[in-house]
């Protein structure tokens, strides 16, 4: 087992350095510049000679191979840089962002496992009934709705209610609150995106429980427990699901780290000043110190991911450790 | 009451309130206290207002700074009424022929930190603007070309020295923008200190600011105006997204925008909130033009350009555009309703302002079948945004087809835009705009003339006539003879020569929560942000 976990993390090192290049690149091949889009955005006239100054004070001016040193050298000493925009340092920007993403992922996770692995179950239990019918509708329906139409139709909604209800239009908070410092606020504020996010994102887990309990179910090793006269509650709980959920931790874990850099629209929607938010405006304005570094902090998260979810196979089934 | 009533009313209301219906009859006494949350669609690139040019940083900034001068926020829609802000009494009259003007400093202003503020402040600050040291970045320096020098006598007294006597000098100096710094300030932190830092005499002191989600400002006891400000404190609350910045209002997270929303937002914001909303409007010192590049050979002919302008239905495009879109106002080169711009009577004899629609068509058809250009195909550049690029740059390809042209709209992100528009010259015709703070029209209307810093048309070194005009003008100090010549201008850079074509000037709408009072809407988003006479009437 220490040989194969040994294996993997050096196998991360090549998978970073070639998602750094292609980060690098990638950025750099947009037309345009962050003076650009700070200085002409009004209309107003700006000399050729400030724009040169703000491309200088930004590195931009130096031949692309030094700045592409200069990136990965920052990871060498544990310095990530700069903002160009904002002038922060980027480990400021991620770390005043990352408790709200990571809070956010956590609840949309525990919303979509309460409601994915029940319906799973009972929808796969009665296959083919009414009730499965309506899992699957909702499950389809969690699919095809887009999560910033959802999360619009959500905030209009409590404030149309709220307005006819209760006479005054209601609607979460906009600004952030750690759940530490106000609890209210800080669940008044993060609950509808968690239900909005978790609501698809159970949607794939709702099916995938479903088909690994169907599948499941049809083993052998669940007639003979039936077969042996126990009860049917437990030969769900302990001997079907047991072995269904494999497949279910994986998505729901993968879907977690999406969660943690990929909520660009949600975030939008609910103004939620988050990783995503920042991914988005990194990108609009050119910030490439910025980008580069959501971008590969997401591709860790993910290459993390992956590696403890492959661990988990590995110790679970014993032929993915020995091949 | 209806919804179209109640739409009516307040948006009655509004515009009175706007105009200046309200009159002192009206006036109601300010009351003290509260803090006023405010949406703001960007955050802040910095502190320093002097190297930025977004509003996305006047707007939360702007209240913790005090000015020279600026203009009256208690008649912001003149474009002429300019008050002292930290100088004494009214606005000093030149001497000198014009080139000359002195300022007497207020005695007993205190920055936030303690100091008191003493002319040698005034000196480094547009010192800072106008000639900064060798790497400081000051965007608009070229504003103050006419400036010779800046200098203190004493501790209450700044005289400005010109090269030049100009009309453009006193709007110039009263740019939301030109925050006021401690001398002691730049010279013991640097010039890059306000980047990240706030030190100012504004009616609010900075109490701090999250990055991408707000900025904080809470009351400065020792504000210079006695009995102000009024609030206790604001919030800056970040919302890049229209949809939230509207719910936002309506459910009371925020009371205003400042920058303004499209027609329909208003509409819905007043249909479900009536009397808690109140609207303002103003036209906006925003201009939407489009550009034929001139590097392109279909573009070179003078008959193609007039041929574009004419086809262009402005009277009938302010009607119906105004519903849908941010634009509204015809005008020409300067901003409508300024004493130095174009009349009704003075537009309609210029190429595409004329009312007989289809007898400026059937020109405009002449004219393209003489270049040997009828039915010319080519592709206009827009910018990715939607008010009022897209919607403007899809009308005016309708207006084109009119006269038998062939447009195919190209749109690009703002980033990759500009890099078309200013780099690469990438384009035929491309839509392009101009927004400036003070209303200045002999400094706006310098974006006509080729060799502008913001001029894309590839005819620099083409038009030497409109250059010169342009000179004369910047010289002229006579109001009545700068008008003249800002209609000679025109009727080169729009007409005979068609270097650009004015669409129509934008139209701001600010509807807000009723409560917010003291604030007035102004021609510009960058204009009347002090926020010292905002009150809450709660």
């Amino acid at each position: 087992m220490g040989k194969y976990i040994l294996k993997r993390v050096l196998l991360m090192i090549p998978t970073l350095l070639g998602a750094a290049i292609l980060v690098f690149l990638l950025l750099r091949m947009a037309p345009g510049d962050i003076c650009a889009v700070r200085f002409l955005g009004t209309g107003m006239a700006v000399a050729e000679d400030q724009i040169a100054m703000c491309r200088e004070q930004m590195g931009l001016d130096k031949p692309q191979i030094v700045q592409f040193f200069d990136f990965i050298w920052g990871y060498v000493i544990f310095d990530l840089g700069e903002s160009m925009w904002t002038g922060q340092p980027v480990a400021h920007e991620i770390a005043i962002r990352f408790e709200l993403s990571l809070q956010v992922a956590i609840m949309a996770t525990l919303v979509a496992t309460v409601i994915a692995i029940p319906l799973g179950i009972i929808s796969a239990v009665r296959q083919n009934t009414l009730t499965d019918y309506v899992v699957r509708g909702f499950a389809i329906a969690g699919i095809a709705i887009p999560s910033f139409w959802l999360g619009l139709m959500i905030i209009l909604g409590l404030l149309v209610f709220t307005q006819a209800w209760f006479g005054d239009p209601w609607m979460p908070p906009i600004n952030f609150k750690s759940i530490w410092d106000d609890p209210a606020h800080n669940l008044a504020q993060l609950i509808w995106p968690a239900v909005a996010t978790g609501y698809r994102y159970s949607a794939v887990a709702t099916r995938m429980t479903r088909s690994a309990m169907l599948e499941v179910l049809r083993e052998d090793y669940v007639r003979t427990a039936r077969a042996k006269g126990m009860l049917e509650r437990i030969v769900i709980n302990r001997h079907a699901l047991k072995n269904a959920l494999l497949p279910v931790v994986t998505i729901l874990a993968l879907e977690f780290a999406f969660l943690m850099g990929g909520l660009v629209v949600t975030e939008q929607v609910f103004n939620l000043n988050g990783l995503g938010n920042l991914m988005v405006d990194g990108v609009e304005r050119q910030d490439f110190t910025l980008t580069q570094n959501l971008v590969m902090l997401v591709v860790i998260v993910y290459v993390f991911v992956n590696l403890m979810t492959d661990l988990a196979y590995a110790w679970l089934d014993p032929r993915i450790r020995y091949s | 009451m209806s919804k179209y009533a109640r739409f009516a009313f307040a948006l009655a209301v509004g515009t009175g309130l706007a105009m200046g219906a309200g009159g002192p009859a009206k006036a109601e006494t300010p009351k003290k206290g509260g803090t006023l949350n405010f949406i703001v669609a960007a955050e802040a690139p910095s502190y320093d207002l002097h190297k930025e040019s977004t509003f996305a940083a006047v707007h939360p900034i702007r209240p913790f700074y005090s000015l020279l001068i600026r203009v009256n926020p208690d008649n912001p829609q003149s474009p002429t009424d300019f008050q002292c802000d930290l100088c004494v009494g009214s606005v000093p009259k030149p001497t000198d022929g014009g080139k000359t003007y002195t300022f007497k400093i207020k005695k007993g202003v205190k920055f936030h930190d303690g100091q008191t503020l003493t002319a040698a402040d005034v000196v480094a600050t547009f010192n800072k603007i106008i000639s900064p040291p060798e790497g400081v970045v000051s965007v608009r320096k070229a504003f103050y070309k006419m400036v010779d020098s800046v200098t203190a006598p004493d501790d209450e007294t700044v005289v400005f020295k010109l090269k030049f006597p100009t009309g453009a000098f006193i709007p110039a100096l009263a740019t939301p923008m030109n925050h006021v710094y401690s001398a002691k300030d730049l010279k013991e932190h640097g010039y890059s200190w306000h980047e990240k830092n706030v030190n100012g005499t504004g009616a609010f002191k900075f109490a701090g600011a999250v990055a991408g989600s707000h900025v904080d400002g809470v009351r400065f006891e020792n504000f210079h105006v006695k009995g102000k400000p009024y609030l206790d404190g604001y919030r800056a609350l970040i919302s890049r997204k229209l949809a939230i910045r509207v719910q936002a209002i309506r459910g009371d997270r925020a009371a205003i925008e400042f920058r303004g929303f499209p027609p329909k937002q208003r509409d819905d914001l007043v249909a479900a909130l009536g009397k808690d909303i109140t609207v303002q409007e103003s036209d906006w010192n925003c201009v939407l033009l489009f550009t034929p590049n001139q590097g392109r050979p279909i573009m070179q002919d003078p008959r193609v350009r007039q041929a574009l302008t004419l086809a262009v239905d402005r009277w009938g495009g302010s009607q119906h555009l105004s519903r849908i879109a941010i634009v509204k106002t015809v005008g020409g080169i300067g901003f409508p309703g300024h004493p130095l711009s174009a009349t009704k009577a003075e537009l309609v004899r210029l190429n595409g302002y004329g009312t007989d629609l289809k007898a400026s068509r059937e020109k405009a058809k002449k004219l393209l079948a003489e270049a040997g250009k009828a039915g010319l195909k080519f592709e206009l550049l827009n910018r990715g945004t939607d008010q009022p690029y897209k919607i403007v740059g899809t009308w005016l390809i309708g207006q084109w087809r009119q006269i038998g042209l062939e447009v195919t709209q190209k749109v690009e992100p703002t980033k990759s835009f500009y890099n078309s528009l200013r780099k690469t010259k990438e384009f035929d015709v491309s839509l392009d705009f101009n927004c400036q703070s003070v209303i200045n029209p002999i400094v706006d209307v310098s974006k006509f003339v080729g060799s502008a810093g913001n001029n894309y048309g590839n005819y620099k070194g083409k038009d030497q006539e409109l250059e010169d005009i342009y000179n004369q003008l910047i010289k002229e100090g006579d109001e009545k003879k700068q008008r003249e010549i800002m209609r000679v201008m025109e009727k080169r850079a729009l007409s005979d020569m068609a270097h650009e074509g004015v669409t129509l000037w934008w139209y701001k709408i600010n509807p807000h929560r009723s409560y917010v009072k003291g604030w007035k809407i102004a021609p510009s988003h960058y204009l009347n942000q002090s926020l010292d006479q905002v009150w809450l009437d709660k």
